[in-house]
Protein backbone atom coordinates (compact mmCIF):
# COMPACT_ATOMS: atom_id res chain seq x y z
CA UNK A 1 0.00 0.00 0.00
CA UNK A 2 2.85 2.33 0.86
CA UNK A 3 4.41 1.65 -2.52
CA UNK A 4 1.09 2.34 -4.24
CA UNK A 5 0.64 5.67 -2.46
CA UNK A 6 4.27 6.74 -2.96
CA UNK A 7 4.17 6.02 -6.66
CA UNK A 8 0.67 7.46 -7.15
CA UNK A 9 1.59 10.78 -5.54
CA UNK A 10 4.90 10.98 -7.35
CA UNK A 11 3.33 10.40 -10.76
CA UNK A 12 0.54 12.90 -10.13
CA UNK A 13 3.16 15.47 -9.18
CA UNK A 14 5.24 14.82 -12.29
CA UNK A 15 2.13 14.94 -14.51
CA UNK A 16 1.01 18.22 -12.99
CA UNK A 17 4.51 19.65 -13.53
CA UNK A 18 4.46 18.62 -17.20
CA UNK A 19 0.96 19.82 -17.99
CA UNK A 20 1.36 20.13 -21.74
CA UNK A 21 2.27 16.45 -22.10
CA UNK A 22 -0.52 15.34 -19.82
CA UNK A 23 -3.14 17.49 -21.55
CA UNK A 24 -2.38 16.27 -25.10
CA UNK A 25 -4.72 13.26 -25.18
CA UNK A 26 -7.49 15.23 -23.55
CA UNK A 27 -7.03 18.03 -26.08
CA UNK A 28 -7.29 15.41 -28.82
CA UNK A 29 -10.58 14.16 -27.38
CA UNK A 30 -12.05 17.65 -27.13
CA UNK A 31 -10.87 18.75 -30.59
CA UNK A 32 -12.04 15.55 -32.27
CA UNK A 33 -15.44 15.91 -30.58
CA UNK A 34 -15.82 19.51 -31.71
CA UNK A 35 -14.72 18.75 -35.28
CA UNK A 36 -16.96 15.71 -35.56
CA UNK A 37 -19.83 17.74 -34.17
CA UNK A 38 -19.21 20.44 -36.75
CA UNK A 39 -18.66 18.02 -39.61
CA UNK A 40 -21.26 15.36 -39.00
CA UNK A 41 -23.84 17.19 -36.95
CA UNK A 42 -25.63 15.80 -33.92
CA UNK A 43 -26.63 12.45 -35.44
CA UNK A 44 -23.79 10.06 -34.60
CA UNK A 45 -23.97 6.88 -32.55
CA UNK A 46 -22.58 6.99 -28.99
CA UNK A 47 -20.05 4.38 -30.07
CA UNK A 48 -18.14 7.24 -31.72
CA UNK A 49 -17.41 8.67 -28.28
CA UNK A 50 -16.02 5.29 -27.28
CA UNK A 51 -13.75 5.26 -30.34
CA UNK A 52 -12.50 8.75 -29.50
CA UNK A 53 -11.91 7.72 -25.88
CA UNK A 54 -9.97 4.71 -27.11
CA UNK A 55 -7.74 6.79 -29.37
CA UNK A 56 -7.14 9.31 -26.60
CA UNK A 57 -6.15 6.37 -24.41
CA UNK A 58 -3.65 4.97 -26.93
CA UNK A 59 -2.12 8.42 -27.30
CA UNK A 60 -1.74 8.77 -23.55
CA UNK A 61 -0.62 5.29 -22.57
CA UNK A 62 2.05 5.20 -25.25
CA UNK A 63 4.30 7.46 -23.20
CA UNK A 64 3.49 6.25 -19.71
CA UNK A 65 6.96 4.79 -19.08
CA UNK A 66 9.02 6.82 -21.56
CA UNK A 67 10.18 9.64 -19.31
CA UNK A 68 10.93 7.27 -16.43
CA UNK A 69 12.99 5.06 -18.68
CA UNK A 70 14.97 8.00 -20.07
CA UNK A 71 15.89 9.48 -16.70
CA UNK A 72 16.64 6.16 -14.99
CA UNK A 73 13.86 6.27 -12.41
CA UNK A 74 12.31 3.21 -14.04
CA UNK A 75 15.37 1.07 -13.34
CA UNK A 76 15.42 2.32 -9.76
CA UNK A 77 11.77 1.32 -9.41
CA UNK A 78 12.51 -2.14 -10.80
CA UNK A 79 15.46 -2.61 -8.44
CA UNK A 80 13.85 -1.35 -5.27
CA UNK A 81 10.08 -1.74 -5.46
CA UNK A 82 9.46 -5.14 -3.90
CA UNK A 83 6.87 -6.26 -4.84
CA UNK A 84 6.50 -4.40 -8.09
CA UNK A 85 2.73 -4.94 -8.37
CA UNK A 86 1.56 -2.06 -6.11
CA UNK A 87 4.07 0.35 -7.62
CA UNK A 88 2.88 -0.44 -11.15
CA UNK A 89 -0.72 -0.09 -9.98
CA UNK A 90 0.04 3.28 -8.41
CA UNK A 91 1.67 4.47 -11.58
CA UNK A 92 -1.20 3.37 -13.79
CA UNK A 93 -3.81 4.71 -11.37
CA UNK A 94 -2.21 8.14 -11.50
CA UNK A 95 -2.02 7.88 -15.26
CA UNK A 96 -5.71 6.94 -15.56
CA UNK A 97 -6.78 9.70 -13.17
CA UNK A 98 -5.34 12.23 -15.62
CA UNK A 99 -6.30 10.58 -18.91
CA UNK A 100 -9.28 8.18 -18.65
CA UNK A 101 -11.16 9.93 -15.88
CA UNK A 102 -11.29 13.39 -17.54
CA UNK A 103 -12.53 11.75 -20.74
CA UNK A 104 -15.33 10.04 -18.78
CA UNK A 105 -16.17 13.34 -17.09
CA UNK A 106 -16.32 15.22 -20.40
CA UNK A 107 -18.23 12.49 -22.22
CA UNK A 108 -21.76 13.83 -21.41
CA UNK A 109 -20.91 17.06 -23.23
CA UNK A 110 -19.49 15.04 -26.13
CA UNK A 111 -22.62 12.85 -26.15
CA UNK A 112 -24.95 15.81 -26.42
CA UNK A 113 -22.81 17.39 -29.16
CA UNK A 114 -22.51 14.23 -31.24
CA UNK A 115 -25.73 12.29 -30.65
CA UNK A 116 -28.06 15.18 -30.02
CA UNK A 117 -29.69 13.52 -27.04
CA UNK A 118 -28.94 13.15 -23.35
CA UNK A 119 -30.58 9.72 -23.17
CA UNK A 120 -28.39 7.12 -21.55
CA UNK A 121 -25.61 9.56 -20.74
CA UNK A 122 -25.31 8.07 -17.27
CA UNK A 123 -24.59 4.63 -18.71
CA UNK A 124 -22.06 6.13 -21.13
CA UNK A 125 -20.15 7.72 -18.24
CA UNK A 126 -20.37 4.53 -16.21
CA UNK A 127 -19.18 2.38 -19.12
CA UNK A 128 -16.23 4.72 -19.69
CA UNK A 129 -15.39 4.66 -15.98
CA UNK A 130 -15.28 0.85 -16.09
CA UNK A 131 -13.78 0.51 -19.55
CA UNK A 132 -11.00 3.10 -19.69
CA UNK A 133 -9.04 1.68 -16.70
CA UNK A 134 -9.04 -1.67 -18.52
CA UNK A 135 -7.76 0.10 -21.64
CA UNK A 136 -5.00 1.81 -19.64
CA UNK A 137 -3.93 -1.48 -18.03
CA UNK A 138 -3.86 -3.35 -21.34
CA UNK A 139 -2.16 -0.51 -23.17
CA UNK A 140 0.53 -0.30 -20.49
CA UNK A 141 1.66 -3.82 -21.40
CA UNK A 142 2.38 -2.74 -24.97
CA UNK A 143 3.95 0.48 -23.78
CA UNK A 144 6.23 -1.39 -21.35
CA UNK A 145 7.34 -3.82 -24.06
CA UNK A 146 8.58 -1.13 -26.40
CA UNK A 147 9.80 1.48 -23.92
CA UNK A 148 13.49 0.70 -24.48
CA UNK A 149 13.23 0.69 -28.27
CA UNK A 150 12.61 4.43 -28.31
CA UNK A 151 9.79 3.97 -30.78
CA UNK A 152 6.19 4.63 -30.02
CA UNK A 153 3.02 5.96 -31.48
CA UNK A 154 1.64 3.56 -34.02
CA UNK A 155 3.65 0.58 -32.76
CA UNK A 156 1.86 0.59 -29.40
CA UNK A 157 -1.46 0.98 -31.18
CA UNK A 158 -0.77 -2.04 -33.40
CA UNK A 159 0.32 -4.11 -30.39
CA UNK A 160 -2.60 -3.34 -28.12
CA UNK A 161 -5.56 -2.60 -30.40
CA UNK A 162 -6.54 -6.28 -30.64
CA UNK A 163 -6.86 -6.33 -26.85
CA UNK A 164 -8.84 -3.11 -26.92
CA UNK A 165 -11.49 -4.54 -29.26
CA UNK A 166 -13.59 -6.47 -26.68
CA UNK A 167 -13.65 -3.44 -24.38
CA UNK A 168 -14.70 -1.23 -27.28
CA UNK A 169 -17.44 -3.62 -28.38
CA UNK A 170 -19.03 -3.93 -24.96
CA UNK A 171 -18.59 -0.24 -24.15
CA UNK A 172 -20.07 0.98 -27.41
CA UNK A 173 -22.85 -1.59 -27.22
CA UNK A 174 -23.75 -0.53 -23.66
CA UNK A 175 -23.94 3.15 -24.53
CA UNK A 176 -25.95 2.52 -27.72
CA UNK A 177 -28.41 0.30 -25.87
CA UNK A 178 -28.78 2.87 -23.12
CA UNK A 179 -29.55 5.61 -25.64
CA UNK A 180 -32.29 3.42 -27.12
CA UNK A 181 -33.62 2.57 -23.68
CA UNK A 182 -32.71 -1.12 -23.86
CA UNK A 183 -31.28 -3.13 -20.97
CA UNK A 184 -27.53 -2.70 -20.47
CA UNK A 185 -26.73 -4.97 -17.52
CA UNK A 186 -25.04 -7.65 -19.63
CA UNK A 187 -22.68 -5.27 -21.42
CA UNK A 188 -21.73 -3.48 -18.20
CA UNK A 189 -21.09 -6.76 -16.42
CA UNK A 190 -18.94 -7.95 -19.32
CA UNK A 191 -16.98 -4.69 -19.13
CA UNK A 192 -16.55 -5.17 -15.39
CA UNK A 193 -15.29 -8.69 -15.99
CA UNK A 194 -12.75 -7.39 -18.50
CA UNK A 195 -11.64 -4.79 -15.96
CA UNK A 196 -11.30 -7.40 -13.21
CA UNK A 197 -9.24 -9.63 -15.49
CA UNK A 198 -6.92 -6.82 -16.53
CA UNK A 199 -6.60 -5.51 -12.96
CA UNK A 200 -5.31 -8.84 -11.76
CA UNK A 201 -3.19 -9.89 -14.73
CA UNK A 202 -1.96 -6.74 -16.46
CA UNK A 203 0.29 -5.34 -13.67
CA UNK A 204 2.23 -8.62 -13.61
CA UNK A 205 2.57 -8.56 -17.36
CA UNK A 206 3.67 -4.92 -17.22
CA UNK A 207 6.29 -5.74 -14.57
CA UNK A 208 7.63 -8.62 -16.64
CA UNK A 209 7.67 -6.52 -19.80
CA UNK A 210 9.53 -3.74 -17.99
CA UNK A 211 12.11 -6.21 -16.68
CA UNK A 212 12.64 -7.50 -20.22
CA UNK A 213 12.96 -3.94 -21.50
CA UNK A 214 15.94 -3.38 -19.20
CA UNK A 215 17.95 -6.19 -20.81
CA UNK A 216 20.18 -4.75 -23.44
CA UNK B 1 21.02 10.32 18.80
CA UNK B 2 21.16 13.37 16.63
CA UNK B 3 20.63 12.31 13.06
CA UNK B 4 22.89 15.06 11.79
CA UNK B 5 25.89 13.01 12.80
CA UNK B 6 24.57 9.87 11.16
CA UNK B 7 27.64 8.99 9.18
CA UNK B 8 30.19 9.74 11.83
CA UNK B 9 28.61 8.20 14.84
CA UNK B 10 26.37 5.38 13.74
CA UNK B 11 27.67 1.92 14.43
CA UNK B 12 27.59 -0.70 11.79
CA UNK B 13 25.37 -3.19 13.53
CA UNK B 14 22.51 -0.81 14.06
CA UNK B 15 22.84 0.60 10.60
CA UNK B 16 22.67 -2.66 8.75
CA UNK B 17 20.99 -5.00 11.15
CA UNK B 18 22.05 -8.58 11.02
CA UNK B 19 23.35 -8.54 7.47
CA UNK B 20 26.66 -6.88 7.99
CA UNK B 21 28.98 -7.98 10.71
CA UNK B 22 32.25 -6.22 10.05
CA UNK B 23 35.02 -8.65 10.65
CA UNK B 24 38.25 -7.94 12.38
CA UNK B 25 40.07 -8.60 9.20
CA UNK B 26 43.27 -6.85 8.24
CA UNK B 27 42.39 -4.93 5.15
CA UNK B 28 45.91 -5.12 3.77
CA UNK B 29 46.26 -8.86 3.79
CA UNK B 30 46.03 -10.25 0.29
CA UNK B 31 42.45 -11.08 -0.48
CA UNK B 32 42.10 -14.43 -2.14
CA UNK B 33 40.66 -13.52 -5.46
CA UNK B 34 41.09 -15.12 -8.79
CA UNK B 35 39.03 -14.64 -11.88
CA UNK B 36 37.99 -18.25 -11.71
CA UNK B 37 36.90 -19.81 -8.45
CA UNK B 38 35.48 -23.18 -9.31
CA UNK B 39 33.46 -25.29 -6.99
CA UNK B 40 32.81 -22.79 -4.25
CA UNK B 41 31.59 -24.92 -1.41
CA UNK B 42 28.86 -22.72 -0.01
CA UNK B 43 28.05 -19.18 0.88
CA UNK B 44 29.89 -17.57 3.68
CA UNK B 45 27.12 -16.14 5.77
CA UNK B 46 28.34 -12.58 5.77
CA UNK B 47 29.08 -12.29 2.09
CA UNK B 48 27.01 -9.39 0.85
CA UNK B 49 27.03 -10.59 -2.71
CA UNK B 50 28.42 -13.63 -4.43
CA UNK B 51 28.71 -14.00 -8.17
CA UNK B 52 29.79 -17.38 -9.47
CA UNK B 53 31.04 -18.16 -12.96
CA UNK B 54 29.04 -15.40 -14.59
CA UNK B 55 29.04 -15.13 -18.35
CA UNK B 56 27.60 -12.39 -20.50
CA UNK B 57 27.53 -12.13 -24.26
CA UNK B 58 26.48 -9.52 -26.75
CA UNK B 59 25.51 -11.25 -29.95
CA UNK B 60 28.40 -13.64 -30.60
CA UNK B 61 30.93 -11.69 -28.59
CA UNK B 62 31.67 -12.91 -25.07
CA UNK B 63 32.04 -9.94 -22.74
CA UNK B 64 33.25 -11.99 -19.81
CA UNK B 65 33.10 -15.62 -18.83
CA UNK B 66 33.59 -17.56 -15.61
CA UNK B 67 33.78 -14.37 -13.62
CA UNK B 68 33.44 -14.92 -9.91
CA UNK B 69 33.33 -12.29 -7.26
CA UNK B 70 32.38 -12.07 -3.64
CA UNK B 71 31.96 -9.02 -1.50
CA UNK B 72 32.30 -8.78 2.23
CA UNK B 73 31.79 -5.83 4.54
CA UNK B 74 34.48 -3.24 3.90
CA UNK B 75 35.32 -4.42 0.39
CA UNK B 76 35.78 -2.13 -2.57
CA UNK B 77 36.01 -3.68 -6.00
CA UNK B 78 37.00 -1.58 -8.97
CA UNK B 79 35.85 -2.79 -12.35
CA UNK B 80 38.15 -1.61 -15.09
CA UNK B 81 38.26 -2.15 -18.80
CA UNK B 82 38.09 -0.31 -22.08
CA UNK B 83 34.89 1.14 -23.50
CA UNK B 84 32.56 -1.62 -24.51
CA UNK B 85 34.29 -4.26 -22.40
CA UNK B 86 31.15 -4.95 -20.39
CA UNK B 87 31.61 -2.98 -17.17
CA UNK B 88 28.10 -1.59 -17.15
CA UNK B 89 26.64 -4.94 -18.15
CA UNK B 90 28.43 -6.61 -15.25
CA UNK B 91 27.08 -4.04 -12.81
CA UNK B 92 23.57 -4.39 -14.20
CA UNK B 93 23.91 -8.14 -13.69
CA UNK B 94 25.04 -7.65 -10.11
CA UNK B 95 22.06 -5.47 -9.30
CA UNK B 96 19.57 -7.70 -11.10
CA UNK B 97 18.61 -5.57 -14.08
CA UNK B 98 20.29 -7.89 -16.54
CA UNK B 99 20.09 -11.66 -16.56
CA UNK B 100 23.55 -13.19 -17.17
CA UNK B 101 23.81 -15.88 -19.83
CA UNK B 102 25.30 -18.29 -17.34
CA UNK B 103 26.27 -18.36 -13.67
CA UNK B 104 24.61 -17.45 -10.40
CA UNK B 105 24.43 -14.21 -8.53
CA UNK B 106 23.32 -14.28 -4.91
CA UNK B 107 22.32 -10.96 -3.47
CA UNK B 108 22.09 -11.23 0.29
CA UNK B 109 21.47 -7.59 1.09
CA UNK B 110 19.78 -4.55 -0.40
CA UNK B 111 21.88 -2.77 -2.93
CA UNK B 112 21.95 0.73 -4.23
CA UNK B 113 22.62 1.28 -7.91
CA UNK B 114 23.75 4.53 -9.48
CA UNK B 115 23.96 4.02 -13.20
CA UNK B 116 24.63 6.20 -16.20
CA UNK B 117 21.12 7.55 -15.97
CA UNK B 118 20.91 9.38 -12.68
CA UNK B 119 17.53 8.03 -11.54
CA UNK B 120 16.39 11.57 -10.87
CA UNK B 121 13.24 12.89 -12.54
CA UNK B 122 13.80 16.25 -14.22
CA UNK B 123 10.37 17.54 -13.18
CA UNK B 124 10.94 16.97 -9.48
CA UNK B 125 13.12 18.85 -7.05
CA UNK B 126 16.08 17.06 -5.42
CA UNK B 127 14.11 16.76 -2.18
CA UNK B 128 11.09 15.24 -3.91
CA UNK B 129 13.26 12.83 -5.88
CA UNK B 130 15.02 11.60 -2.78
CA UNK B 131 11.77 11.32 -0.84
CA UNK B 132 10.33 9.16 -3.59
CA UNK B 133 13.42 6.96 -3.57
CA UNK B 134 13.25 6.68 0.19
CA UNK B 135 9.58 5.73 -0.19
CA UNK B 136 10.19 2.87 -2.59
CA UNK B 137 13.25 1.57 -0.74
CA UNK B 138 11.50 1.51 2.63
CA UNK B 139 14.16 3.83 3.96
CA UNK B 140 12.97 5.92 6.86
CA UNK B 141 14.82 9.06 5.79
CA UNK B 142 12.61 12.10 6.40
CA UNK B 143 12.73 15.51 4.79
CA UNK B 144 15.09 16.95 7.42
CA UNK B 145 17.54 14.12 6.93
CA UNK B 146 17.37 14.48 3.15
CA UNK B 147 18.07 18.19 3.59
CA UNK B 148 21.21 17.36 5.54
CA UNK B 149 22.29 14.92 2.84
CA UNK B 150 21.78 17.59 0.16
CA UNK B 151 23.82 20.06 2.23
CA UNK B 152 26.60 17.54 2.42
CA UNK B 153 26.77 17.13 -1.35
CA UNK B 154 26.73 20.89 -1.83
CA UNK B 155 23.17 21.38 -3.08
CA UNK B 156 21.75 23.46 -0.24
CA UNK B 157 20.92 26.33 -2.62
CA UNK B 158 19.33 24.19 -5.32
CA UNK B 159 17.21 21.88 -3.27
CA UNK B 160 13.90 23.44 -4.30
CA UNK B 161 14.71 23.83 -8.00
CA UNK B 162 13.45 21.19 -10.39
CA UNK B 163 16.27 18.93 -11.53
CA UNK B 164 15.84 19.94 -15.19
CA UNK B 165 17.21 23.36 -14.26
CA UNK B 166 20.34 21.93 -12.62
CA UNK B 167 23.65 21.37 -14.40
CA UNK B 168 24.92 17.88 -15.25
CA UNK B 169 27.33 17.97 -12.32
CA UNK B 170 24.62 19.11 -9.94
CA UNK B 171 22.33 16.31 -11.09
CA UNK B 172 25.19 13.92 -10.46
CA UNK B 173 25.43 15.35 -6.95
CA UNK B 174 21.74 14.64 -6.39
CA UNK B 175 22.54 11.04 -7.28
CA UNK B 176 25.41 11.15 -4.76
CA UNK B 177 22.99 12.32 -2.08
CA UNK B 178 21.23 9.00 -2.61
CA UNK B 179 24.33 7.32 -1.19
CA UNK B 180 23.78 9.23 2.04
CA UNK B 181 20.04 8.69 2.24
CA UNK B 182 20.08 4.99 1.46
CA UNK B 183 20.68 2.37 4.13
CA UNK B 184 21.75 -0.26 1.60
CA UNK B 185 24.98 -2.03 2.63
CA UNK B 186 26.04 -2.63 -0.97
CA UNK B 187 26.73 0.18 -3.42
CA UNK B 188 26.98 -0.52 -7.12
CA UNK B 189 28.29 2.58 -8.86
CA UNK B 190 28.74 3.00 -12.57
CA UNK B 191 31.36 5.67 -13.22
CA UNK B 192 30.57 7.71 -10.11
CA UNK B 193 33.12 10.39 -11.01
CA UNK B 194 31.53 11.42 -14.32
CA UNK B 195 30.74 15.14 -14.61
CA UNK B 196 32.00 15.90 -11.10
CA UNK B 197 34.53 18.61 -10.23
CA UNK B 198 37.59 17.95 -8.03
CA UNK B 199 35.59 18.73 -4.93
CA UNK B 200 32.95 16.21 -6.00
CA UNK B 201 35.58 13.54 -6.60
CA UNK B 202 36.95 14.01 -3.11
CA UNK B 203 33.40 13.74 -1.80
CA UNK B 204 32.93 10.37 -3.55
CA UNK B 205 36.18 9.21 -1.96
CA UNK B 206 35.04 10.32 1.49
CA UNK B 207 31.66 8.66 1.12
CA UNK B 208 33.25 5.41 0.00
CA UNK B 209 35.72 5.46 2.88
CA UNK B 210 32.99 6.09 5.44
CA UNK B 211 30.73 3.49 3.89
CA UNK B 212 33.44 0.85 4.12
CA UNK B 213 34.36 1.88 7.63
CA UNK B 214 30.85 1.12 8.85
CA UNK B 215 30.75 -2.25 7.15
CA UNK B 216 29.41 -1.49 3.71
CA UNK B 217 30.89 -2.65 0.44
CA UNK B 218 31.01 -1.15 -3.02
CA UNK B 219 31.59 -2.10 -6.62
CA UNK B 220 32.67 0.75 -8.88
CA UNK B 221 33.18 0.77 -12.61
CA UNK B 222 35.59 3.57 -13.36
CA UNK B 223 38.24 4.80 -15.77
CA UNK B 224 39.76 7.14 -13.22
CA UNK B 225 41.57 6.52 -9.99
CA UNK B 226 39.10 6.51 -7.15
CA UNK B 227 40.13 9.05 -4.53
CA UNK B 228 40.08 6.58 -1.69
CA UNK B 229 42.49 4.76 0.55
CA UNK B 230 44.02 1.87 -1.41
CA UNK B 231 43.83 -0.73 1.37
CA UNK B 232 41.53 -3.61 0.59
CA UNK B 233 40.73 -2.46 -2.89
CA UNK B 234 40.54 -5.16 -5.52
CA UNK B 235 40.50 -4.62 -9.21
CA UNK B 236 38.73 -6.68 -11.81
CA UNK B 237 39.86 -5.93 -15.34
CA UNK B 238 37.51 -6.93 -18.10
CA UNK B 239 38.41 -7.65 -21.68
CA UNK B 240 41.94 -8.81 -20.93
Amino acid sequence: MRLFVTQFRRDLLVAVRSRSDAANPLAFFVLATVLLGLGAGAQLAPGVIWVLALFANVLAVEGVFRRDHDDGTLEQLLIHAQPLFPAVMGKLAAHWALSGLPVAVLSPVAAIMLTGTANGVGVLVLSLCIGTPALTLLGAIGSALIVATGRGGLLVAILVLPFYVPVLIFGASASTAAMLGEPVAFQLLALAALLAASLTAAPFAVGKALAISQEY
Amino acid sequence: MCRLGYLDTIDAESAFGVYCKPRDRLRDEPVPYGPVVHGRANLVEDDLLVAENVRCTVGDRVLFDELSLSLRPGDLVEIRGSNGSGKSTLLRCLVGLHEPDAGDIHRNVDSLYVGHRPGICGRMTPIESLRWLAGITNSNADTAFIGVALDRVGLDEARHDVCDSLSAGQQRRVALARLLVSAAPLWILDEPLTALDDDGRDLVGELLTQHRAIGGAAVCATHQTLPTAPGGTRTVTLGS
